[in-house]
């Protein structure tokens, strides 16, 4: 069982909300699920849709065909039709489209004038078409009726009630006038989580003891922001929405400074006013952890949709020299531990990390069984309390074997804690003298990088142990690259994903270039016009990929039009 | 009881003669009758001469970027608000460079005190006209003279209800410590803009200037009052006041968080938060 159910309409018409009930109801029921929105950025009107992707096994990106299209306006008829499976059905309101469409793969259900006639209200046309689909499907309505309830709860029962009733209402029509629905479920496993990027980098946050964001918001970073915001009473969170971008990293900085685990985050233009900021969190050696959700450049761009045009701006933002990280998750699941690291290793070596997702991981929801959230790596790097207290001296930027120096929390003890944009002495103050300048440069970068490098771990392979096909790829890239993968398992095929972007792995703990040079193609895939990892793998090791797959619509690769390229590709060599 | 000497930094690398040095010795003086030991507090400072204030005085220090000290500032409060945090910057670094901070500042109200040297020029790059020079300023990048309008920071901040307003001069250094002691004693964000000539290159802008025109308000003056406090604000020529112009009881930002109602921040455990049920919300 492997269906996309997708629904279309306007915005402001409720296709999120449809979208998210169903979701849960499926993942509540035990099915595996995979959704990812597609908007316009506007509050009202357009196209937008959303897809579900339901399946009795893990399913990790978006595919071509629809076999049910929930159609909330003409559009989405317009656009869609042509997508649908052989067995694909159209459910849609003929009154409220002011259309009737005579064909068999259509289902004729009045959301719209039973939301009115019994459930008293326009705005429960949702709850009918939620009702409808899970008819279509043949589902029953108990987990329904426990997900309605439990997304309604802060309203009044007589809400609870007419959306309950109108669930069954809709479930009804489709039951009794699909006779064309030939959709079948197999008894669902164990209760699924359902998670989006964004939402998983705010946990990894929050977990990671962050105590601190400051943000401006903008899309498709936002998220990030909302959902730390909503812990914030719960786990102690001081959450400040700053005047821009640049008060915001420089906000997030101050905190750091002053003994808390800080985060902000942005998109483009947003990241590129933080620029002078991280380099500010580079001289001071101050920990922060930066999300940049990547969205289609250059300047505005294209703001809802998808890329991963910044991973090269990522690595060479900020003017100077200094050691950072950069982590691209794939998956939520990983989205959460790299998140996780990028606390632990921004505040053990003192440095800026940055966690790039873009549009589609950022709000692509996936589902899981449960998260292992058991091996997180949370250490407290500072000197607080008594043990600063107890110093004999201290000195905020000491010369250390390690190039890492004490981080001590001003105000915690006697002695003082000075730092400087300028280039400073040990102590952290102001000094222009060369001797110096060389001293710090080794102790801050030259003396840090090595050790950073041992922390990155080596990129994931899934597939065959000795390929004859790599897929490469880094980032959001991972769940359709899996996929496709397991499709071209006849051409004895192999991922290789990259999500510890920077410092580049060494090859000691894989030697992932000798995987790649036994290959006889290897074909690195990536959502940009340029091919950024290609490029920073050359430099980085020498290795040129055989052939790049690039995509600058800012639409994800569903997994029918990346294997469709692939056997092109492969077709003609 | 602290001694001056305990708040004796590196030594000053500013001119002789400089204004500065007279706002050092102000709040040196201010923070031994305030009994604040250096290790209790924190200065924010930016870039200009200004912003190397900290080095030459015995502090925690965060001497940042060009511009951006506020919001520094702002973070470092949010984390910790039992410990005072001052900011010092200069009229280009403060009022042009960092201008919509100190907009964002004033409207947030975090119990901060931001202490602006204000000498109407820009010394460290030689010179240049600043927001506060005076129009007509002609210097190497304004070669017909400054053209534009000065910038009035009393008026935009009475304008924008900033909680304490307050204007001082370096050639009246018990005056200008006074003020700094209601500056950081008022509960919330706090501008003293003080005039502290840059002998090396505003030639205009003197002691003998500033003398000529600065008067202190009258003792009968009522700084609550914001409609004299715009008229007194807007005094800029002939005369000039000095003195606290404007005062509000606005509620502290700090305050009003309500993750920061127990204690600091930084004081908060857990450090790391049990994960217990944290993924319930997800099913």
């Amino acid at each position: 069982m492997d269906y996309t159910i997708k629904i279309g309409g306007e915005a402001g018409q409720g296709v999120d909300t449809i979208g998210a009930i169903l979701s849960k109801i499926f993942t509540r029921a035990g099915y595996h699920v995979f959704s990812h929105p597609d908007y316009e950025s506007r509050v009202r009107g357009g196209h937008n849709f959303l897809q579900i992707r339901l399946a009795d096994r893990p399913v990790t990106a978006s595919r071509d065909i629809v076999d049910i299209l929930v159609a909330l306006d003409r559009q989405s008829i317009i656009a869609h039709e042509k997508e649908l499976s052989a067995d694909g059905m159209v459910v849609y309101d003929s009154a409220a489209l002011g259309e009737k469409v005579e064909k068999p793969a259509f289902l004729d259900v009045p959301f719209t004038d039973m939301a009115i006639k019994q459930g008293g209200s326009k705005i429960m046309a949702n709850t009918v078409a939620t009702g409808a689909v899970l008819g279509m499907l043949g589902m029953d309505l108990g987990i329904a009726r426990e997900v309605i309830r439990g997304e309604l709860k802060k309203k009044d029962e007589h809400v609870i009630k007419a959306n309950l009733d109108l669930v069954v209402a809709g479930h009804e029509s489709a039951t009794r006038n699909c006779s064309r629905c030939a959709f079948a479920l197999p008894p669902g496993g164990q209760r699924k989580l359902l998670i989006a990027g964004n939402e998983a980098i705010g946990l990894g946050a929050v977990l990671s003891g962050c105590k601190f964001y400051s943000a401006y918001p903008m899309t498709p970073s936002t998220g990030i922001f909302s959902f730390v915001a909503g812990k914030a009473l719960e786990y102690g969170i001081v959450v400040e929405q700053a005047e821009d971008e640049i008060a915001a990293i420089n906000m997030a900085l101050g905190a750091s400074f002053g003994g808390v685990r800080s985060m902000t985050a942005s998109s483009g233009g947003g990241f590129a006013l933080m620029v002078e900021g991280l380099s500010l969190a580079g001289m001071t050696e101050t920990p922060i952890v930066i999300g940049l959700a990547q969205r289609p450049g250059p300047a505005t761009g294209l703001p809802t949709r998808t890329e991963q045009g910044e991973l090269l701006f990522a690595l060479y933002a900020g003017h100077g020299e200094f050691p950072r990280v950069i982590f691209a998750p794939g998956t939520p699941e990983q989205a959460i531990h790299l998140t996780n690291k990028a606390f632990d290793l921004a505040e053990k070596y003192q440095i800026p990390a940055l966690v790039l997702s873009d549009q589609y991981l950022a709000d692509s929801s996936w589902s899981y069984e449960t998260l292992n959230l058991e091996e997180l790596r949370n250490t407290d790097y500072r000197l607080r309390g008594e043990t600063f207290r107890n110093l004999q001296s201290y000195k905020r930027h000491a010369l250390t074997a390690s190039g890492i120096s004490p981080l001590g929390i001003p105000g915690d003890g006697p002695h003082l804690v000075v730092t400087d944009s300028d280039e400073h002495d040990e102590e952290g103050h102001i000094v222009e003298d060369a001797e110096m300048r060389r001293a710090m440069v080794q102790k801050r970068l030259l003396k840090k990088m090595p050790l950073i490098k041992t922390e990155i771990e080596p990129p994931t392979v899934y597939g065959s142990d000795k390929p004859e096909v790599v897929l490469v790829g880094w980032g959001s890239t991972y769940g359709v690259l899996k996929e496709v993968v397991e499709r071209l398992s006849a051409r004895n095929a192999a991922m290789l994903h990259f999500s510890e972007i920077y410092p580049f792995p060494g090859t000691q703990k894989l030697d992932y270039l000798a995987l790649l040079r036994g290959a006889k193609r290897t074909i690195c895939v990536e959502q940009n016009a340029m091919g950024k990892f290609a490029s920073l793998m050359r430099s980085e090791t020498g290795y040129t990929f055989d052939a790049n797959i690039l995509k600058y619509d800012g639409r994800p690769f569903t997994v029918e039009s990346l294997s469709g390229e692939i056997d092109a590709y492969l077709a003609g060599v | 009881m602290h001694t001056l000497q305990e708040y004796e930094g590196r030594t000053p690398a500013w001119c002789p003669g400089c204004g500065n040095f007279g706002i050092r010795k102000a709040f040196q003086q201010t923070m031994v009758e305030l009994d604040l030991a250096p290790h209790q507090f924190t200065i924010v400072s930016g870039i200009g001469q200004a912003g190397k204030f900290p080095h030459y005085v015995r502090c925690n220090t965060f001497n940042g970027l060009h511009g951006r000290s506020l919001p520094v500032a702002t973070g470092l409060k949010l984390a910790n608000h039992a410990m005072p945090v001052f900011v010092f910057c200069g009229d280009g670094d403060c009022y042009g460079e960092g201008g919509n901070h100190l907009l964002n500042a004033m409207r947030r109200n975090v119990n901060l005190t931001l202490f602006v040297h204000d000498n109407q020029i820009y010394g460290l790059t030689k010179g240049q006209a600043s927001p506060t020079s005076l129009e007509g300023t002609v210097s190497n990048t304004q070669p017909f003279g400054a053209l534009s309008q000065p910038f009035n920071p009393m008026v935009l901040a009475v304008a924008m209800d900033c909680s304490f307003v307050a204007r001082g001069y370096v050639g009246d250094i018990d005056h200008l410590k006074e003020l700094m002691k209601e500056a950081i004693n008022h509960q919330g964000f706090s501008l003293l803009d003080i005039f502290q000539p840059c002998v090396t290159f505003n030639k205009v802008n003197t002691y003998d200037w500033y003398k000529k025109r600065c008067y202190p308000v009258e003792s009968t003056y009522d700084p609550s009052d914001r409609v004299e406090a715009f008229r007194r604000a807007m005094e800029f020529g002939e005369r000039i006041p000095l003195g606290v112009l404007y005062r509000n009881q606005r509620p502290v930002f700090e305050e009003k968080v309500p993750v920061l109602r127990e204690k600091p921040l930084v004081r908060q455990e857990p450090l790391f938060p049990r994960v217990d049920g944290m993924l319930e919300e997800f099913y």
